[in-house]
Formats: C-alpha cells, sequence, structure tokens
C-alpha cells in the first residue's frame, strides 16, 4: 500500500514534473509528520493553557481584590494590542537572555526554557487574554440570582464558580471560544519565527532542499485547511454536547 | 457537592421563571479595563528609573535607554512603514471584499458558491503561510505589454496581507446584510427598485454603520500582523530593531528594552483604535 503511493508519486514526479517529495522520500516524509507532530503539540498545549488562564483570570476580575483586577486588566489590554510576533520575540530574546542558564549533564549551558516552550509560554498568554475578556462576558451574562441561589445552598464562593458559574458561562461563550481557539491554531505558524520546526518550518526545509514550492505550498495549504477544519468540527460537536436544553436555539 | 444536571435546569419562557442566562455580549458597555494617562506616565517613570539600571558597563557602553533613544527615529521609521503596509492591505482588501461579500450574496447558484469558498480559505488559512504564498508564488516582475513592472517585496508583501483582509471584509458584509430585515428588501422592491439599486441605496447605506466596528477590528488585526512581513525579508520595524540589536554589539541585554519599544509602538497605535471601536459599538448598539 505504502509502496504503491510513493511509486505513484515517483511516476507523477517523473511523467508531469510535480514533484511532491514528501510523499515517497522517507526522510521528507518524517520532517514533514514531526512538523505536523510539533504543531499538534503547540496547538494542544497553547490551547489548555490558555482555556486555564482564561478561567483563573475571569476569576480574578471579579474577585474582591482591587490589585488583583488591574493587574488581569492590564496583562489583557497589553496583550490584546500587541502584535504576538513582538511579543514571541520578547519572550524568547528578551527575557530568554536576561534569565540565567542552566548547565546540562554533559556541562553544557543551556537556557532554562528552549524556543518550543518560549513559544508555548507566550501564545498561551497571548491566546489566554482574549479568553479573560470572553469567559469574563460569558460570566457576566450569568444572573445574580444563580449565584445567589447556589450561596444559599452552601456554595463557597470559589465551590459556586467551579460548579455553577462557570458551567453556564463555558456554555454562552463557547462561539467566542471557537473563534479564538482556531485563530491560536492559525497563531502557532509564528513560532517559525523563533525556529520552532513545526509544519511551516519543516515544509519550508523541505522545498528549500528539493526546489518543490509550489507542490510544498499546495500540501500545507491541506495541512492547514485540515487542521482547522478538524478543530471546527470538533467545537461544533462540544458546542452541541454542551447546549443548555430549553435555552435559546 | 456536586453540581446541577444541565437538564434540571428550568426551561426558560414561562411567565414567572427567572432568566436562565442573560443575554451574551462580548463587548459590553463596561469597558474591562482603561488606561488613563496617569498609568502612562507612571510606566515612563518606570522605565526611566529602571533601564539605567543596566548601565554598569562604563561611559563607553550605552545604557539600553540611551540605545532606545539613540535609534528611535530609525525604529519610528520603520514603524511608519508597517503603518503604510497595513493601510494599504486594508484599503485593497476591503475593495476586494465588499465585492466578494456581495457576490456570496448574490442571485444564483454558482457565484455564491464559489464566493463562499474563497472566502473559507482565506479566512481559515494562518496569515503568514498566506504572506509565504505570496511571497513565493508571484514573480518579482510581470511583464505587461512588453512593459517589465517589478514587483518589490514590500508590494507582495501588502497583497499577502490583504487577502486574509478580503476574506474576513466579506464576511462582515454578508454579516451585515444579512442583519437587515427582510421587509426594507421587500418595501424597495414595491416602490420598484431594481435589486442592484436596492443592494446600493438602500441596504448598504444602513449597514455602513455596523460594519465599522468589525472592520476597525480588521485593522487592529492587520496593523499588528504587519510585522510578520519581517519573516520573509521585507525592511520593516522588526527587521530594523534586529538590525539596531546587531549594530550595537547585539548585546542579549539589549534584546528585551528593544522589543519592548515595538511592543510599546504597537500598543500605543492599537489600544486607541481598540477604545474607539468599543465606543462605536455602544453608540451604534441597537436594541
Amino acid at each position: 500500500m505504502i509502496e504503491a503511493v510513493q511509486a505513484w508519486f515517483q511516476r507523477l514526479y517523473e511523467t508531469t514534473g510535480f514533484n511532491f517529495t514528501v510523499f515517497y522520500d522517507p526522510y521528507d516524509w518524517d520532517r514533514y509528520v514531526a512538523g505536523l507532530r510539533m504543531t499538534l503539540l503547540l496547538a494542544l498545549s497553547t490551547i489548555l493553557a490558555s482555556l486555564v488562564i482564561g478561567a483563573v483570570g475571569a476569576l480574578v476580575q471579579s474577585g474582591p481584590s482591587r490589585l488583583l483586577r488591574g493587574l488581569v486588566n492590564g496583562f489583557v489590554v497589553v496583550f490584546r494590542n500587541t502584535p504576538p510576533l513582538v511579543q514571541i520575540f520578547f519572550f524568547y530574546f528578551g527575557l530568554g537572555t536576561l534569565l540565567p542558564d542552566v548547565r546540562t549533564a554533559d556541562g553544557l549551558r543551556a537556557p532554562i526554557l528552549n524556543n518550543v516552550q518560549w513559544a508555548i509560554l507566550s501564545l498561551s498568554l497571548f491566546a489566554g487574554a482574549f479568553n479573560v475578556e470572553i469567559f469574563r462576558s460569558g460570566i457576566e451574562a450569568v444572573p445574580k440570582t444563580t449565584i445567589e441561589a447556589a450561596e444559599a445552598l452552601g456554595y463557597t464562593r470559589f465551590k459556586a464558580y467551579r460548579h455553577v458559574v462557570l458551567p453556564l458561562a463555558l456554555r454562552v461563550c463557547l462561539p467566542a471560544l471557537n473563534n479564538n481557539l482556531i485563530n491560536l491554531l492559525k497563531t502557532t505558524t509564528l513560532a517559525y519565527a523563533i525556529a520552532v520546526p513545526e509544519t511551516l518550518y519543516a515544509v519550508k526545509q523541505i522545498w528549500s532542499e528539493s526546489q518543490n514550492v509550489l507542490e510544498m505550498m499546495l500540501v500545507l495549504l491541506v495541512t492547514y485547511a485540515f487542521l482547522v477544519g478538524v478543530l471546527v468540527w470538533i467545537m461544533h460537536r462540544w458546542e452541541r454536547a454542551l447546549r443548555i436544553p430549553g435555552y435559546g436555539r | 457537592m456536586s453540581a446541577p444536571a444541565p437538564s434540571d435546569l428550568p426551561p426558560s419562557g414561562r411567565p414567572g421563571d427567572l432568566p436562565v442566562l442573560l443575554p451574551f455580549a462580548l463587548a459590553d458597555a463596561r469597558p474591562a479595563a482603561r488606561l488613563r494617562p496617569a498609568h502612562l506616565w507612571l510606566l515612563c517613570g518606570l522605565a526611566v528609573i529602571a533601564l539605567p539600571a543596566w548601565a554598569q558597563g562604563g561611559a563607553a557602553v550605552l545604557s539600553p535607554l540611551e540605545v532606545v533613544i539613540k535609534w528611535a527615529p530609525l525604529l519610528l521609521t520603520g514603524f511608519a512603514f508597517n503603518v503604510a503596509i497595513s493601510l494599504m492591505a486594508m484599503a485593497i482588501g476591503t475593495a476586494a471584499g465588499v465585492g466578494l461579500g456581495l457576490a456570496m450574496l448574490a442571485e444564483g447558484r454558482v457565484l455564491p458558491r464559489v464566493a463562499w469558498c474563497v472566502t473559507q480559505v482565506f479566512r481559515n488559512l494562518p496569515w503568514l503561510v498566506l504572506l509565504f504564498f505570496v511571497m513565493f508564488l508571484v514573480p518579482f516582475q510581470v511583464t505587461v505589454f512588453g512593459v517589465r513592472v517589478p514587483l518589490p517585496d514590500w508590494l507582495k508583501a501588502t497583497f499577502g496581507f490583504s487577502l486574509p483582509v478580503m476574506a474576513n471584509v466579506a464576511e462582515i458584509v454578508r454579516g451585515a446584510v444579512r442583519s437587515v430585515p427582510d421587509t426594507q428588501w421587500e418595501a424597495a422592491e414595491s416602490l420598484a427598485f431594481s435589486r442592484r439599486q436596492t443592494m446600493w441605496r438602500i441596504i448598504l447605506p444602513q449597514c455602513a454603520k455596523r460594519m465599522l466596528p468589525p472592520w476597525m477590528n480588521v485593522y487592529a488585526l492587520i496593523a499588528m500582523a504587519t510585522v510578520q512581513a519581517s519573516i520573509v525579508g521585507v525592511t520593516e520595524m522588526l527587521t530594523l530593531t534586529a538590525q539596531v540589536h546587531a549594530a550595537e554589539g547585539g548585546r542579549p541585554e539589549l534584546f528585551a528594552p528593544l522589543y519592548g519599544f515595538a511592543l510599546l509602538c504597537f500598543f500605543l497605535y492599537c489600544y486607541p483604535i481598540d477604545r474607539f471601536t468599543a465606543a462605536l459599538e455602544r453608540r451604534f448598539e441597537t436594541r
């Protein structure tokens, strides 16, 4: 089966000149799959981390401490209004070089966080800032009477947030959240700029060695269309599964 | 203690029920955070105090703050170039996007489908991938009627940025036109307006107001995205920042202030747009 596919693409190259090296050259294929895996790692980890940042930030924003509220507000405003690429550079080059180094087992000096970890950190903060806003709007859609009812049942503030407010808020803000998470998946390509070997990086390496820009561009297009399509599908299923019976729609 | 299952919640709609949820509005009337001039002065003061603290290398080595001030004119020129790219991309993208949006609304079967597909593709691809597309697949010069027209890289980058703008504007146009009540179309028809006249003289003027806030959102996004041009080799603010850093001897402690300066420039440009958009949204809110 695999050999047949490889032979078919090899013949396609010999007869038409369309050189899809990824589909017959195992070396290129491995690089492409590694890039895909890195993109998935980036996307999954940043989605989870940004959801946590959003939930915690929204909790703090509705909390009593003025100082914490101000800090979260400042974080949201700054990260929403600056380019994510500059944020990544600021974190990776600016903060990364200021942090002390650690020594590896071989006695080499290595930075505390490598480029992949910095990319995950800065992308999570970027998307998290948007999620704080989204969750906050969702929480404001939960009526005060519901919270009071939870309090009357003896829920603590945190328990009421976790068991009553957040589940309701999540359901209302899901459409906005979908948009932001899809945007986050698209933003993971920026990790290319600090040499994180994700899909775009791998594909660029392949086309600069094999001189097949057009073919690899097509592969890139289909790859991202597929990834975004899968995420949209998952989020829509989730949205349907979480639908509140009897409310709206 | 466990959370009540969603199915236990009372169905809304019966008189006397409490609301299960209040209406969800992303841009609500109360701004989440507002910066006042006092905050800005506080930031500047912090920078003035904090930055020279690094300058311990003697008189020959400039402190990070001095480096930023010394190169600020050059970096600001780069920033102006970013703004210029974003404005041009927005102009091209809006013109194309309105056309694409109207094509999605057109009568017939083929045209709306094709327009919808084009919109989805350009909306869902990462902007950086689109930029790579245009940079690598558009030739560096084209020959029109025997005249060679060079296409410099910044022009190609502008074109690359206008593609996602086009798709997003098309969606905005479609959404806004769909939000106009059907009765408007029927009223125009009964007054013997043709379809084109109805669209241009009745529907679109009503939509303009609704389209303005999301359109400005797209502009803020594209302004922030223009730095991605540095990845494909266009000389703009980030490229210049890296060059300035090299020119100052590549000292690692200079990274943070230089990139911080870039962050500050974009923040000072995009934050007012963001606030203005929110204010417009509040003003145009129709209930």
